[in-house]
């Protein structure tokens, strides 16, 4: 099986490969450390994978991965599982502030080549 | 916004509740910024609820008692000069003096000064101790003197309250609270003269009388005597003398007019500067307004018609052309916790008019309703002890009632609520002039959806509340009428209620959430059906909550059964049944804190909450506690939680049933079910109710002869205390009377409902429910039972179900690659000789921080 999922461009990035396709369970997320920095990772029911930050941005606690995987329409989402804030898991813009400023979450692009998740870092982040 | 260059100078003087009302009605509609505002105040504080001073003394401070926000004084259009009075007028040079000195140029100046309280022109009435009650600084005074007074003379106070109008009560009020004797002196032959009849204020004295103040009516105070300065007794004209320690004078109000007396103006023949039905003076720059004013030839004692006379300045300062429409003198007050409504022709002063009265002197209620002489048109009333027709009366003054008008006069709850035909020119929120026309009108034609938004819109129901009521019946009405319905729908994945949903899962013996959705839904779900899925499967006895696919439909607790914390971390509660535990388990508990490094706190349900866990910490630290004896304590659930209980007749002396054998029964047979919210109960081994049962969802207290068993109470932000559901049960009666409570509420309630709201939403309220718990009116009762019956043999531990299954423990798991690695972004100070979550600048300054929950010991 060989499933991609990225974002727009994979220019300048660094992939890291993390774990198994099967160690994500569906509609849930996990959080991963990608060269020391805290991930979270989701997968859908299509088998596609996402990638956010870990960080929730409206508590400041590294929960991310925890929230209940959705959809609004036909968008993918994850709320979190603080104050109940959604995100587009695609994009990381927040649909739903609950009342507040929105902040939005930082994406990476992930791709997923014979069973095996990689997420790509911004050229130059992570690695040392 | 275009704003003037050069906006006029409105100067208004007087900072009460008319003046913050006309300078908001203004800043809200001079859109354009014609008008600059200074608002002079004498008190050293912006406007406040002068209304509501009596709550100062039930713990609310000051600035509680502010009006609105702070947003009307950062306007740039509006100066608010605390602490300054104006104390001259030149209406040729058209300038106001003020106190510091100052002289402000005005286009237009409005008089809004209130009324000075009055004081009985009686020998000693400059003694210490002798106070009015009209500003916070006058109750901050009183409270002051009342609380060093006793302390000094080391005994209970006894005082007086001079005038038994409203007033007056609402100072005996005071008294009372304050813990001072309290005797009120009315010179009339009856309390609140001016607002009930004879009936009317004998039974407001009885009501009154039974709540320890004594009354005098017909008695003239003559004097107030002293020693050393100080006040010590009173002397009444039938040459009775009483002693006091502390009076207050409540004899009325005397408009505070002096500024256009000197510049002038007319002023009434008993004060109050003499406006038009425009609020205007002779002067054309002149206006004003609220108690100071003396408009059709009398001063109003009331907020509501100053609110109006507001409302016509600021529309007659931009070019509009409001009247003064007479003004509505009803009233409803809670004096004393006691109810009191007059509202219309209260007297029946006009010709031909028929009362109706019902009187029942051993309630304490009395309740009149002046009729036109064929019966049918209602004229005014008055309500004493329980006014909760007033809302749906008054704004049916001058109309026709429909039907035999005793029936409005029955008790609480049975009163018909005439919304439906109520005109569309009747005053609902008399306070703030709106009608019903103008209510239905904001649902239909400017989109509000709620009270909140009606509310915001039309500013009923904002200030004195007892129109809300009404408001809610006719929103509701109107939102069912136009299709807005509010709707059942869970999201947007499912058109069904939360209670549709179970039955059609139940009866259709669903069990996964991709085959619910598949049928009844649409799309993939979302954090709002997810959860309620994952707790109707779990209530339906489907399994474990973290099985297969009902894991990705937990909430964020349910789904690492623990609680998150704020900074991410989790806590963590053991079952302890009915609170009741041994030195053995609290050595356990303490043991398996102190090596994990958790912080220890006894929760209000009688357990140990453990906090500051990592996510992989969950499972080791649970396998400590099973392997121990403890079990889940569903505290992360909307599921029952605890049940709460005193020590009971085994240890009391006072208990008459074994309490905490009951809990510990009620705790082991409930634990692990599923609700639609939490659920809490708590039992009490007699009816001192030690165990605050009523606050609970299900309350048992014993009783010589069984327990009585309460349903609907709960804490927290809207706290309601439990109503009776059935009495004298044994227990096997009591417990399937629970069993079938519990269960109804669990099938049929909504998302996120708690018991009180459901009782209270469900048609017919709690007799309906009765009916279904204890006569089996819908013949559910054995399906009810099984159910539960169902429940508690399918009761498993989840959490020692989770231990032995290596597949579940894997989402404990801190990361993906790194199971075992803690988040290093949590961090501990230690306080009180415990870790708590660093604080922001804490973990900036650094240093400060403890390892806390990283040094475990493995065992
Ligand atoms: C304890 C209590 C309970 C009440 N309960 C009710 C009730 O339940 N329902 C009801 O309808 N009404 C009630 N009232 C009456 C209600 O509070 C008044 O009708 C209302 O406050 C009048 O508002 P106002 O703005 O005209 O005057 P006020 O609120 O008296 O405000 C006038 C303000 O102007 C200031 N002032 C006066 N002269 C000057 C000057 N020269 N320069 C600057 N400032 C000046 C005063 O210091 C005062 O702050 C109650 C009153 C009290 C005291
Ligand atoms: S409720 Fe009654 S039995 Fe229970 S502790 Fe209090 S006094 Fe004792
Ligand atoms: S009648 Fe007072 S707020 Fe509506």
């Amino acid at each position: 099986m060989s499933i991609e999922t990225t974002a727009a461009t994979d220019l300048g990035v660094r992939w890291h490969e993390i774990c198994s396709l099967k160690s994500l369970s569906r509609e849930r997320g996990a959080a991963a450390l990608v060269a020391g920095r805290q991930v979270a990772l989701f997968r859908t029911f299509d088998d596609r994978v996402y990638a956010v930050q870990q960080l929730d941005p409206f508590s400041g606690a590294n929960v991310m991965s925890r929230g209940i995987v959705g959809t609004r329409g036909d968008v993918p989402t994850v709320a979190s599982p603080m104050y109940k804030q959604v995100f587009d898991l695609r994009t990381g813009s927040c649909l739903d502030p609950v009342g507040k400023e929105p902040h939005s979450l930082q994406t990476f692009p992930v791709h997923v080549v014979d069973d095996v998740v990689s997420v790509g870092l911004p050229g130059g982040q992570g690695a040392g | 916004m275009a704003t003037d260059p050069t906006p006029r100078q409105l100067v208004v003087v007087g900072g009460g509740m008319v003046a913050r009302r006309l300078v908001d009605a203004l800043r809200s509609r001079d859109t354009d910024g014609r008008w600059a505002v200074t608002l002079l105040c004498e008190e050293p504080r912006a406007p406040y609820d002068r209304v509501a001073l009596t709550s100062y003394f039930t713990g609310r401070d000051p600035e509680d008692l502010a009006l609105g926000g702070q947003e009307l004084w950062d306007d740039p259009l509006v100066t608010l000069r605390r602490g300054v009075a104006a104390t001259a007028v030149d209406r040729t040079e058209q300038t106001v003096t003020t106190s510091d000195g100052r002289t402000l140029p005005y286009d237009s100046l409005v008089l809004a000064t209130g009324s000075y309280a009055a004081v009985l022109p009686v020998p000693g009435k400059e003694l210490r101790g002798a106070f009015v009650y009209r500003t916070i600084d006058d109750v901050a005074d009183l409270r002051t003197y009342v609380e060093q007074l006793r302390t000094e003379l080391g005994r209970p106070l006894r005082g007086a309250v001079v005038g038994g109008g409203l007033l007056g009560l609402e100072a005996a009020g005071a008294l009372t609270a304050l813990e001072v004797g309290t005797t009120v002196v009315e010179f009339a032959s009856r309390l609140m003269p001016l607002q009930v009849d004879d009936g009317g204020g004998e039974a407001l004295r009885r009501l009154i009388e039974a709540l320890g103040v004594t009354v005098r009516t017909g008695t003239a105070t003559s004097k107030i005597a002293g020693r050393l300065g100080r006040v010590s007794s009173m002397e009444f004209a039938d040459g009775d003398r009483l002693d006091v320690d502390v009076v207050v004078f409540a004899v009325g109000v005397r408009p505070r007019d002096e500024l256009a007396r000197e510049s002038g103006l007319a002023v009434g023949e008993r004060g109050g500067v003499v406006v038009d039905d425009t609020c205007a003076t002779a002067d054309p720059a002149v206006w004003a307004v609220g108690e100071v004013a003396c408009i059709g030839g009398r001063t109003l004692g009331l907020v509501a018609p100053g609110y109006t006379m507001a409302e016509i300045v600021a529309d007659r300062l931009l070019g509009g052309e409001g009247t003064f429409p007479g003004a509505d003198l009803s009233t409803k007050l809670k004096l004393l916790g006691v109810d009191v409504a007059s509202f219309g022709d209260a007297f029946a002063t006009e010709p031909g008019s028929l009362e109706v009265v019902i009187s029942d002197p051993v309630a304490g209620v009395y309740k009149k309703l002046v009729m036109s002489d064929d019966a049918r048109t209602l004229r005014g009333g008055i309500l004493v002890g329980d006014a909760s027709a007033y809302a749906a009366l008054r704004p049916m003054v001058g109309r026709e009632l429909g039907g035999d008008p005793a029936a409005y006069l029955l008790p609480e709850g049975a009163a018909p609520a005439p919304t439906a035909d109520l005109p569309e020119d009747a005053t609902v929120c008399s306070c703030n002039n709106v009608t019903a026309g103008a209510i239905r009108c904001s649902v239909t034609d400017r989109g509000c959806t709620d009270l909140t938004g009606v509310k915001a819109c039309t500013r009923a129901g904002t200030s004195c509340g007892s129109c809300l009521p009404l408001v809610k019946r006719l929103v509701t009405t109107e939102l069912e009428k136009s299709g807005v319905t509010v709707s059942n729908a869970l999201c947007e994945h499912f058109e069904l209620s939360r209670a549709q949903l179970f039955d059609v899962v139940r009866v259709q013996g669903l069990t996964t959430f991709s085959e619910i959705i598949a049928r009844h839904g649409l799309g993939r779900g979302c954090d709002i059906c997810k959860p309620v899925i994952g707790s109707v499967l779990a209530s339906l006895g489907t399994g474990h909550i973290l099985e297969g696919e009902r894991a990705t439909l937990q909430d964020t607790n349910d789904h690492v059964m623990a609680n998150l914390q704020k900074d991410g971390s989790y806590s963590v509660v053991p079952r302890i049944p009915g609170g009741e535990i041994t030195p053995e388990g609290l050595i356990v508990i303490g043991e398996v804190a102190k090596d994990f490094g958790l912080y220890t706190k006894i929760t209000g349900g009688q357990r140990i909450d453990l906090f500051g866990a990592r996510i992989e910490q969950l499972p080791r630290i649970w396998k400590r506690l099973v392997d121990a004896g403890f079990e889940s304590g569903h505290a992360y659930g909307k599921s029952l939680r605890t049940v709460k209980s005193c020590v009971g007749s085994t240890w009391c002396r006072y208990g008459v049933q074994d309490s905490v054998g009951l809990a510990i029964a009620l705790e082991l047979r409930y634990r692990g079910l599923r609700s639609p919210h939490k659920i809490k109960l708590g039992v009490s081994g007699c009816a001192r109710e030690c165990a605050e049962a009523r606050g609970k969802d299900v309350g048992v207290i014993a009783t010589d002869n069984g327990w009585n068993v309460y349903v609907g109470g709960n804490g927290g932000f809207t706290p309601r205390h439990a109503q009776l559901l059935a009495e004298d049960l044994d227990t096997e009666t009591l417990v399937r009377t629970i069993d079938r409570f519990l269960m109804y509420y669990v099938r049929t309630a909504d998302r996120l409902q708690r018991t009180a709201v459901w009782v209270e939403d469900h048609e017919g309220g709690l007799e309906a429910i009765r009916a279904v718990v204890l006569e089996d009116s819908l013949g559910i009762g054995a399906d009810l039972d099984e159910a539960m019956a169902g429940h508690v043999e399918g009761y498993e531990d989840e959490w020692a179900a989770a231990l032995d299954d290596p597949e579940k423990l894997l989402r404990f798991g801190s990361f993906v690659n790194a199971p075992d690695q803690p988040d290093d972004t949590l961090a501990y100070v230690s306080e009180r000789g415990q870790a708590r979550p660093a604080t922001e600048s804490e973990r900036s300054g650094g240093g400060v921080l403890i390892a806390g929950t990283t040094l475990e010991v493995r065992r």
